[in-house]
């Protein structure tokens, strides 16, 4: 009789751990896999380049605070076209940045989640984002050589107006060094 | 407008103005006179360009009616004249043309309809930024943006499409040489829009519509066809055209799968649609909400499809979308190294090429930190 207990007992354990595991392969990557809640640092930039101390400060900020670095793209839409329009000659120019910025992330182990925003002018396209998403802070490189196409009112108008720390990066003497569109993506 | 049968129409496609689309429609409409067809000229737009009128000589030209709009006298063509002389084929420049306002039609292309409903056949001349759906995308290479469209579908009605192809120098030394616009706008022209860069864009586009106008026509397939064998033989002629897939999930790695499928689209001068293959259960709030956002803005900004198809069986719910949408590519990222029982289930590409159709093409993308670890 306890033979047969045994019997059973070893059945029903070995049902459960049959039903674990299905339910662990089948169910088990999704939850692994599901986005979760992150930090978020934005860097805002425009053209065909963007600084290279900028990309590498947002990166450091992110790997040290476990944060999520989303490199965005502005694009400003003339108004002769609807602001909501595909666009695909600005993303052409995104899409290389944005992938430079990625590899570059990916190599330091920070998670990139880029974006391209549209709007009538770059800090029109940065308002939008700034409403849209949430962000911890703002990496915001102050040298418009280098490509941020950002004025020196753009950046007052983002201190007053995001809700998220702002961090300014004031030119270095190095700051010819850039990633650009050159550095980006190998054809696919 | 009671004709037997409906007339012909024959549109000439430029990549902007000054290719030589009226001048070639005068031209065909010579050898189909030559040839002994009743031709009559409904409407020609010289554009001031001696060449052009030299060649309408010897055509009848259909009186034009005047119009006055706003104390401005306008001429147009004379619809109900052009109806009444009846010719076999009748030369009708400038197919987007807005009609001045109080005549039978808005618009000229809608002028044509009723001429080729009368059973005449029709010569027109468009440029590429004139249709509907190219519109924006020519406004955004050029900067220059024409209010005057047609919609797609009437050139979806032409019998035959032909393209006045010239190559941007060779334009722009007709340009130069006074041969498009009169002396004083040839600066501003050149400075503007006459652009080698520009006139490049143009032109690609020009001959991207004509060959997919081509290929349109092609893949008609007028009888359902029975056996598995004329099945797959139907779906030959569609792997030529071109549908990408790329199957998306709402995280941030999913970004560059997007970029990835939408450079090969680029090349392939096709469409992109991005499908999610959304588990009942998975609901669209937080940060999968938010990320699927991200997704559909993403397509909005490249022109792409964003697709939700709700199903617990993803191959079931890719191979439904690959055959309702006429998918010939599909994109995937790099799945995670499999767990448990996972390890005995077939790939997914494996399981997709032998659900989707025949000719279907099936593409992993590796994920780019898969790729750094092993020093790729």
């Amino acid at each position: 009789m306890s033979a047969e207990r045994a019997g059973i007992a070893v059945a029903l354990l070995a049902g459960l751990a049959g039903g674990y595991l299905i339910a662990r392969s089948r169910f088990g990557w999704r939850r692994s896999e599901r986005p979760q809640r992150i930090h978020q640092i934005l860097l805002p930039f425009t053209g065909t380049a963007i600084s290279r101390r900028a990309v590498d400060a947002a990166l450091r900020l992110a790997r040290a605070e476990d944060a999520t670095l989303m490199p965005a793209y502005l694009a400003a839409v003339p108004k002769s076209l609807p602001l909501e329009c595909a666009i695909p000659a600005e993303a052409a120019k995104a899409m290389p940045m944005l992938e430079a910025i990625e590899q570059r992330g990916t190599g330091q182990g920070v998670t990139i989640d880029s974006r391209i925003e549209r709007g009538r002018s770059y800090r029109h396209a940065l308002a939008r984002l700034l409403a849209r998403e949430s962000f911890d802070r703002v990496v915001v490189p102050a040298t418009a050589g280098a490509g941020a196409g950002f004025s020196g009112d753009d950046l007052v108008w983002l201190l007053e107006r995001a809700p998220a720390e702002v961090l300014i990066l004031r030119p270095g003497p190095r700051d010819e060094s850039v990633v650009s569109a050159g550095a980006g993506d190998r054809p696919g | 407008m009671g004709a037997a049968h409906r007339g012909r129409l024959k549109v000439f496609i430029g990549m902007a103005a000054g290719v030589g689309k009226t001048y070639r429609m005068l031209e065909e409409g010579h050898l189909e006179q030559g040839g002994g067809r009743d031709v009559a000229v409904g409407y020609m737009e010289p554009h001031r360009r001696p060449e052009t009128a030299a060649m309408a000589v010897g055509l009848e030209m259909v009186p034009r009616r005047r119009v006055v709009y706003r104390d401005t006298v306008l001429e147009e063509m004379d619809l109900p004249l052009l109806l009444a002389r009846a010719p076999e084929l009748a030369l009708v420049d400038e197919l987007a043309h807005s009609n001045a306002p109080g005549l039978e039609h808005e618009k000229r292309y809608e002028d044509v309809r009723d001429v080729l409903a009368a059973g005449i056949d029709v010569f027109s001349t468009v440029n590429v930024q004139h249709l509907e759906s190219l519109n924006d995308q020519v406004a955004e290479l050029t900067g220059t943006r024409v209010r005057e469209t047609i919609p797609d579908a009437v050139l979806g009605e032409a019998a035959e499409v032909v393209l006045i192809d010239l190559t941007p120098e060779a334009l722009i030394e007709r340009l130069r040489a006074g041969k498009v616009y009169p002396g004083e706008s040839v600066g501003a022209a050149l400075e503007n829009f006459f652009t080698v860069e520009k006139l490049l864009a143009l032109r690609e586009v020009a001959l991207r519509q004509v060959a997919q106008q081509v290929e349109a026509k092609r893949l008609v397939v007028e009888e359902p066809l029975g056996t598995r064998g004329e099945r797959v033989a139907a779906e030959v002629p569609q792997a030529v055209g071109e549908r990408l897939l790329a199957l998306v999930r709402p995280q941030p790695s999913s970004q560059r799968l997007v970029r990835r499928a939408w450079r090969s689209a680029q090349r392939l001068g096709t469409g992109l649609d991005l499908l999610w293959v959304k588990p009942p259960a998975e609901a669209i709030e937080g940060e999968v909400g938010r990320q699927v956002t991200a997704l559909r803005h993403l397509a909005s900004v490249l022109g792409a499809d964003f697709l939700i198809e709700e199903s617990d069986d993803l191959v079931a719910g890719v191979t439904r979308v690959v055959r309702e949408r006429g998918i010939t590519y599909i994109m995937v990222g790099e799945s995670s190294p499999p767990r448990g029982l996972a390890r005995l289930r077939e790939p997914l590409p494996q399981r997709l090429m032998r659900a989707t159709p025949p000719g279907v093409d099936v593409r992993i993308v590796a994920h780019r930190g898969h790729r750094e670890e092993r020093g790729g």
